[in-house]
């Protein structure tokens, strides 16, 4: 079964026709990954044994022809606890942690059926924009090995994008799911704050944080989502408003529909290619009948600094519990309380940790809450308005993902505020809690671009119906990499 | 010179509802260490906190009774520190928007005045757990405790005593425990108070600079504690010393404060609103729902005792001072007792036994049906109020039903003529002196006759009966 040339219906009537079991779907899986991880480096662990199993106990009772992710491989970002397969969240802090209890998306993977084969890359804790950060490897675009995956779901956008499996969780902080997804020319989706269950994924910004999947075409997205959608009784925060069937209605076109282009998302940092590549979507929205408008969001260009303190000020409280007490690492050595806190803290913990922590604690001391925090807060209300303002006239909001196409392995590991500034175009979404989509849009230099769909709350159904009438009018999403060859 | 004392207090208490404030874990005190825990309580990554409603609605319920506001837009704040029984490093608590505030109670005075004592705020937050250091060089993290509900009381600075900082716990035990929200018990440390205490000149507007006494375990040690302070301010202040803001330790055997440590600045907890929880708006119907489900006060009963039941105030006030008694005493009279009786007995033998054995009356075998069937026994003359003495003595330690138990002891009281009247007869005929006597006028006659009688019957015999079958027979002779 070649995944880069199939889909999850494809395997889906491949398995219902019996022209290949479960078992063998799910072995073939495993032979890819050990073949092309070897050049990617996108999982961090493998739950071969287990996958097996439940592949044959899949075949024994049958495919459930209704259910198209029935008996399919999926593969989870390691931040998203999983009971009896080790969570690290990338971090030495929990090399060893072996999760009691899933978390609620993985119930409801299971429920479906799907077969999760390992645990993917990611940045420390999802703090980073490359994944390099990861306490154990360096994952590799799949379009060039040479470059960055991006992040922080780079494990995730790596692994589908050089078909080692057709769908796989991420989770979108800052623009962690979209990033990646536009840096390997997939499709990678952020859903409403509240539309899936946080419950289980480690925290690093809670108001934040949201699970969502990376495929390779929108219809196969839309399926994942449905899959993970829903109200939590465990997740206070999460929505109780029905969740639609994201697949009903997605191919009725944008005829009609109003998308709004804001401005600011073509400014000077943004490459030419990129930006030519966001003008040719707009013309192919209007010849499919919607009409395309420009828009103004005049305080995104905040929206790095107010993201990185209130994200950063929620992460320093969040990471508090990895104390060296109950669980993960501890550090050696130590003769009382505070040198077990202050040694496994330090040994534990990488740069980019520590750098947010600080950075958090230093926005809610005393003397500073007011003049950061607060005021990050405040100018939040004011982004969350700007979006309103448009959503008040407009169906869509469309632009680039990133500024770049992914770059050098190496090249901004140490430049931290050039790094941060790569998630410009992401991050106002997070703070505003909408949904958002990176699907592909071109190349420049044979690396892919992003094209970012962005829709009011809870309309994810705009987002999918926009992006598979762009996606049946381009060719992008058919292009796959050459894995260790050239592109 | 003289001062005046400004006393203020915090007072934790542990809300009994089935499950944590966060976490659908159980609430229970006293299990083996760490069994009503889940991954939440343990701050496993990735867990969320959710919202126990009843903790809200039973500190609404206590706030309601102590005539406090109901804030209606709500949300929670986390109060970081690290500590071992805090382990997810922060504590989910109210320091914005307090579900209450601006209330008050009421304490009586020495002179039998009253005083009311304001409210400032208070709010729902969640107790940590426990740590032990064990002599084997360990210390142990137990957190069952972690996550259970509290409230935090805190007063306005009214106290201006500490015979009136130790009225205001008792009236604040009083009414948290008829609300039925906690067990209030100091020394399981469901109430927890934390003190200040400042003195000033007489006339002076400024408040003198207060020192803390934190988690003092019974009331007594908060007055005398109060007391010593009051008086080593005062003392440093006249020596023309200053009083340091600091935290002071309450020492048992000498009856003195000692100096923990020195305020530098207020420790930065770093609160920010909690982003797991949305805020949350409280309706005037829930706040009615609420005030609604609030059981009688205890001012009610007293009431409703010296009213209905034509019980004494001084009595009345000392049945409703525990909820436990007062139920006791009430569910007695419902079984069918004398209300004027059954409070004699709870106030007299009761609690004589219970301050003598030092058990509370839950802990004893006696239940209210008991107490009024031997109530019943002695109104109608069944049994004496000798014999009953001995029936009380078998009820409260011994699940013993007392009709059956007297009647199987043959303790049941000869009240009958017929049966008494051959037995007086007998013993009339067998003391000819003792009719002399008393027909010279010797009374002393008489006693020695019904002493007789009462030994024939083995003390049977009613002698209210006695006496009358007596003097007709004497008078007949």
């Amino acid at each position: 079964m070649d995944y880069f040339k199939t889909d999850l219906k494809g395997v889906h009537e491949a398995l219902v026709k019996k022209d290949l079991s479960v078992e063998e779907l799910t072995q073939e899986t495993f032979a890819t990954i050990k073949d092309r991880d070897q050049k990617i480096d996108a999982f961090l662990a493998l739950n071969e044994e287990k996958a097996v199993k439940k592949a044959q106990a899949i075949d024994a009772r049958g495919v459930n022809q209704d259910n198209v992710l029935d008996g399919i491989p999926v593969g989870i970002k390691d931040n998203i606890v999983t009971k009896g397969l080790t969570t690290t969240a990338a971090s030495k802090m929990l090399y060893n942690f072996n999760p009691i209890y899933n978390a609620t998306v993985m119930d409801k993977l299971d429920e479906a059926g799907m077969i999760t084969v390992g645990k993917l890359n990611m940045d420390e804790f999802a703090m980073g924009s490359s994944t390099e950060t990861s306490t154990f490897k360096k994952t590799k675009n799949a379009w060039d090995q040479t470059k960055v995956p991006g992040g922080s779901s780079g494990g995730s956008a790596a692994a589908v994008a050089s078909g080692q499996v057709l769908a796989a969780l991420g989770s979108d902080t800052g623009g962690s799911i979209r990033q990646p997804a536009a840096f390997n020319g997939i499709v990678g989706v952020k859903p409403t704050y509240g539309r899936v269950s946080r419950f289980g994924l480690i925290a690093f910004a809670s108001s934040m944080d949201q699970i969502g999947p990376l495929t390779r075409n929108v219809y196969d997205n839309a399926l994942m989502l449905n899959a993970i959608s829903g109200h939590d009784s465990r997740d206070f925060t999460s929505s109780a408003k029905e969740v639609p069937d994201f697949t009903q209605g997605i191919d009725q076109g944008v005829k009609g529909m109003r998308i709004a282009v804001p401005k600011e998302y073509f400014s000077e940092g943004v490459d030419a290619d990129i930006q030519a590549a966001v003008k040719d979507a707009i013309k192919t929205f209007e010849k499919l009948g919607a009409t395309v408008d420009e828009v103004s969001l005049p305080y995104s260009k905040y929206g790095v600094p107010v993201y990185y303190i209130i994200a950063s000020s929620e992460a320093s409280s969040n990471l508090q519990r990895f104390d060296g007490i109950r669980y993960g690492f501890r550090a050696d050595d130590v003769k009382n309380l505070e040198d077990v806190y202050v040694k496994s803290r330090s040994e534990g913990f990488g740069d980019e940790v520590k750098r947010r922590i600080m950075l958090g604690t230093f926005s809610l001391s005393a003397g500073t809450y007011d003049a950061f925090f607060k005021k990050a807060a405040q100018v939040r209300t004011l982004i969350c308005r700007d979006f309103e303002n448009v959503f008040a006239n407009y169906d869509l909001i469309i632009g680039p993902t990133t500024p770049t196409t992914a770059y050098g392995l190496g090249e901004r590991i140490d430049d931290p505020v050039t790094m941060y500034m790569n998630d410009i175009l992401t991050i106002p979404v997070n703070l505003a809690g909408l949904p958002g989509m990176s699907l592909p849009a071109g190349f420049s230099h044979k690396m892919p671009i992003g094209l970012q769909l962005i829709a009011p709350r809870f309309r994810e159904d705009t987002m999918y119906k926009a992006g598979f009438a762009f996606e049946q009018a381009t060719d992008f999403h058919k292009a796959f990499p050459v894995i260790g060859g050239q592109n | 010179m003289n001062f005046e004392t400004t006393i203020g207090l915090e007072v934790h208490i542990e809300l009994k509802t089935n499950s944590k404030a966060y976490s659908p874990a159980p609430v229970v005190y006293g299990a083996e260490p760490n069994t009503n825990t889940n991954v939440i309580d343990w701050g496993y990554p990735g867990v969320l906190p959710q919202v126990n409603k009843g903790a809200l609605e039973f500190g609404m319920r206590a706030a309601l009774a102590l005539n406090c506001e109901i804030r209606k837009d709500i949300h929670f704040d986390r109060k970081n520190y690290f500590y071992p029984d805090n382990p997810k490093a922060y504590q989910i608590t109210q320091s914005d928007t307090p579900i209450a505030h601006d209330g008050w109670l009421e304490i009586e005075l020495e002179d039998g005045t009253k005083k009311k004592i304001g409210i400032e705020e208070m709010h729902v937050e969640e107790d940590a757990g426990k740590n032990t250091h064990n002599p084997d060089g360990y210390s142990y993290v137990d957190l069952n405790r972690q996550g259970t509900p509290l409230i935090e009381i805190v007063s306005k600075p009214d106290i201006a005593s500490p015979d009136e900082a130790y009225a205001y716990l008792t009236r604040l035990r009083q009414i948290i425990q008829f609300t039925g929200v906690s067990d209030v018990k100091m020394e399981e440390g469901s109430m927890r108070a934390d003190v200040n205490i400042s003195v000033r000149p007489v006339g002076s507007d400024k408040f003198g600079t207060k020192t803390e006494m934190k988690n003092l375990n019974s009331f007594e040690h908060v007055k005398k504690g109060l007391e010593y302070e009051a008086k080593r301010q005062a003392k440093v202040l006249m020596a023309g010393g200053k009083v340091q803001q600091e935290t002071r330790r309450f020492d048992v055997p000498t009856g003195t404060t000692i100096l923990m440590r020195v305020k530098e600045g207020a420790s930065d907890y770093r609160y920010f609103p909690e982003p797991d929880l949305p805020p949350i708006h409280i309706s005037d119907d829930w706040i009615q729902e609420v005030k609604a489900s609030i059981p009688e006060m205890p001012d009610v009963r007293r009431k409703r005792y010296v009213n209905e039941w034509g019980i004494p105030e001084y009595d009345a006030g000392v049945l409703t001072q525990t909820k436990e008694m007062s139920d006791f005493y009430e569910a007695t009279v419902a079984a069918g007792a004398d209300a004027k009786l059954a409070a004699n007995w709870l106030m007299g033998e009761v609690s004589a036994y219970l301050n003598a054995n030092k058990v509370e009356l839950a802990k004893t075998a006696l239940t209210p049906a008991h107490l009024a069937t031997m109530i019943q026994l002695i109104e109608d003359e069944t049994i004496s109020s000798k014999i009953a003495k001995k029936v009380f003595k078998e009820i409260i330690t011994n699940d013993t039903e007392p009709k059956a138990w007297v009647e199987a002891k043959g303790m049941v009281q000869l009240s009958d003529p017929v049966k008494l009247q051959p037995i007086i007869d007998e013993v009339l005929d067998n003391n000819e002196q003792s009719i002399i006597d008393f027909k010279n006028g010797k009374d002393r006659a008489v006693g020695f006759l019904v002493g007789a009688i009462m030994k024939q019957t083995r003390g049977k015999a009613n002698p209210k009966v006695v006496n009358k079958l007596l003097m007709a027979s004497l008078n007949a002779r």
